[in-house]
């Protein structure tokens, strides 16, 4: 006969409703550990989607996922002749916030590298993948919008024409995917207005100086396109993307590259190492953290329960002492109920967790190793948590039940 | 002569406190149980009489003095808690005033986790706590929980218990108090006849005096000092009895 389930049989109303608890703390915990899983594979969905072996960005700075990393689109050229690059892509990333429908839109703008990068690669759940260099989009459902959906963004309007599941920046915000030429049109526009008052202003400086006065052709040119100046650099991109020959090592690429004055270049891992050290670090460990200090605090309730239980059961104790009972069928009695609590608790957390993580705004990740390792701990939690009852129990004496 | 005995009990002297808080519950205390014997304790509230049952059941440690259960001398060399925790589910059936029982098993199952304890089959140990709930007249009240039970059903389940084991001592701290006379006499009998069928030792402190016609030998207890009761108190008792 199992003395631990007649007990809990005995008080189920009351079992229920703690391991219920028990199992919402440890969903919990499982949800902490599912948005630090979210959160790393969140920031690195876009530098493994793009499967780049180089990352080559602006001299010191740390990437376009760090910091702020202008190159000129020419770079793309440059690089692509190192020995050993088989192809060279533009790369433009940056983060927008714009209404759209009346409610406020916060996207990432990816640029691919059209023709050679039409977004085949992407996770597409709906749709195509790009068909033309301009006014195209490629939109994560995240970001409520409909394939077909017409989106005003700068000068230009874009057409939805593929939705993807899961491709978010690491701040959460969905991505949506522009040639690359669209994405640095949405980046670098430029309100009419702001772009007269700069040709005027040109016109004006070029008008200041003997050359501007006397060349009339100048005069016209300063005012005209930005363009069309010499002087003046083009839109400029985040970073320029390498792919490697098959079976070629990227670090050769990468100390060819050493040499460039303008530029460094990062393998694909160091990019994700840099990623996950740089933006995403802080908040990894203030999850772990709080993932750790829940766990402690879930091993205390449950203590604090199976204690709780055990002091209402001290009678019976004393009672089964009297009768003969060995120590093991009292240890047993009080570690079994613990360890059925526990895993109730766990399976109650899955089942909740389950249904409710897919309803949160950002991604929780609840992968099986994790699982695994959640059960160690709740088992493990579940006999610490037993060892203050078995304690009180133990020091009951069997003349306690006549007394 | 030991392999005889039931009970072998010699100076037992119990004492509690220390200096002068020190209160001498039972002073010298020597008693003889045969197998099959059947043997009343009586006194007043406060004489020794349940220390002395609490001694003899190996649940409180005398403060000198031996016993021997069944001819095993319980004082011989060191024994663990443990050890005189598995002599008693093996040797002693106990019955107490309150009816005890676990409150989150039913009758039967407080009845049968005794036989488990031993060692039997779960399904044997049933079987057996079954024939003694019917034996005691709670059968139908098997399945029934302690809270659902009257005072008498509880304690006729509690001798049940005591009895699960064919114990080789039973020592009952009186266990007819809540019930009836007709199943107070019911019970009593019952400790006779286990006694006499299977050889077993029977010790009952009781003030119901109606039913010592039952017990081999009368003891009596005052201010911690046993003794074998003489006739007249005996016959003093079941006087007291008539007269009512």
């Amino acid at each position: 006969m199992n003395l631990a389930v007649r007990d809990i049989r005995h008080s189920l109303g009351r079992f229920v409703l703690t391991t219920i608890g028990v199992g919402m703390l440890l969903m919990v915990v499982m949800g902490m550990g599912g948005i630090y899983r979210g959160l790393v594979d969140d920031a690195l969905v876009v530098t493994r989607g793009v499967g780049a072996d180089l990352w080559v960005v602006q001299r010191d700075t740390r990437g376009p996922f760090a910091e702020v990393s202008r190159l000129p689109r020419s770079l793309v050229d440059r690089v692509a002749a190192v020995p050993g690059v088989t192809d060279a892509r533009e790369f433009v990333f940056h983060t927008i916030q714009r209404e759209h429908r009346g409610k406020p839109l916060r996207m990432g703008v990816l640029g691919l590298g059209w023709p050679t990068d039409k977004g085949e690669g992407l996770p597409l759940v709906a749709g195509r993948p790009l068909a033309q260099n301009h006014f195209e989009v490629i939109a994560d459902e995240s970001l409520g919008l409909a394939l077909g959906e017409r989106l005003r963004l700068g000068k230009d309007t874009y057409t939805v024409v593929g939705l993807t599941r899961w491709l978010v920046a690491s701040g959460g915000d969905g991505i949506a995917c522009f040639t690359s030429r669209d994405a640095q049109a949405i980046q670098f526009d430029e309100p009419g207005e702001s772009i007269r008052l700069e040709r005027q202003a040109r016109r004006a400086r070029a008008g200041g100086i003997d050359f501007g006065r006397t060349q009339p052709g100048v005069l016209e040119r300063a005012s005209g396109p930005s363009g069309a100046v010499a002087a003046l650099p083009g839109p400029a991109v985040s970073a320029v993307i390498a792919r490697v020959l098959p079976g070629a090592k990227a670090g050769a690429a990468q100390r060819a590259m050493s040499g460039w004055g303008d530029v460094t270049a990062y393998t694909g891992a160091e990019q994700e190492e840099l990623l996950l050290k740089g933006s995403v670090d802080r908040a990894r460990r203030q999850i772990l953290l709080f993932r750790v200090l829940l766990t402690i605090i879930s091993a205390v309730i449950m203590a604090l329960i199976i204690y709780t239980l055990t002091l209402d059961k001290l009678h019976p104790i004393a009672l089964l002492k009297l009768i003969g009972a060995p120590n093991r069928t009292i240890v047993g009695l009080i570690l079994q109920q613990s360890l059925i609590m526990g895993a109730i608790a766990y399976g109650v957390g899955f089942a909740l967790g389950t249904r409710l993580f897919p309803l949160f705004p950002r991604r929780v990740l609840v992968t099986n190793d994790d699982l695994l390792r959640l059960a160690g701990i709740v088992l493990l939690i579940s006999v610490v948590a037993s060892l203050l009852g078995i304690w009180k129990a133990m020091r009951v004496a069997p003349n306690e039940a006549i007394g | 002569m030991g392999e005889h005995l039931a009970l072998e009990v010699s100076g037992l002297t119990k004492v509690y406190g220390r200096g002068h808080t020190e209160v001498v519950a039972m002073r010298d205390a020597s008693m003889r149980v045969r197998r099959g014997e059947t043997v009343a304790l009586l006194g007043p509230s406060g004489a020794g009489k349940s220390t002395f049952l609490l001694c003899v059941g190996l649940i409180n440690p005398p403060t000198r003095g031996t016993v021997a259960i069944g001819g095993w001398p319980m004082q011989d060399g060191p024994r663990s808690l443990g050890d005189l925790r598995r002599f008693r589910r093996e040797h002693i059936g106990l019955v107490f005033q309150k009816s005890n029982l676990i409150p989150f098993l039913n009758a039967v199952e407080n009845v049968q986790v005794v036989g488990e304890l031993v060692g039997r089959p779960p399904s044997v140990a049933r079987r057996r706590a079954m024939e003694l709930l019917h034996a005691l007249g709670v059968g139908p009240r098997a399945l029934n929980m302690p809270t659902q039970l009257s005072g008498g059903e509880q304690q006729r389940v509690t001798v049940a218990r005591a009895l699960a084991n064919q114990p080789s001592l039973i020592l009952a701290d009186e266990p007819t108090a809540a019930l009836d006379s007709k199943r107070g006499r019911q019970v009593m009998a019952l400790f006779r006849d286990v006694a006499h069928e299977h050889g077993t030792g029977v010790i009952v402190v009781t003030h119901d005096h109606r039913a010592l016609d039952v017990f081999d030998t009368v003891y009596e207890m005052e201010d911690g000092v046993l003794r074998l009761a003489t006739r007249a108190v005996i016959d003093a008792a079941v006087g007291q009895v008539r007269a009512r």
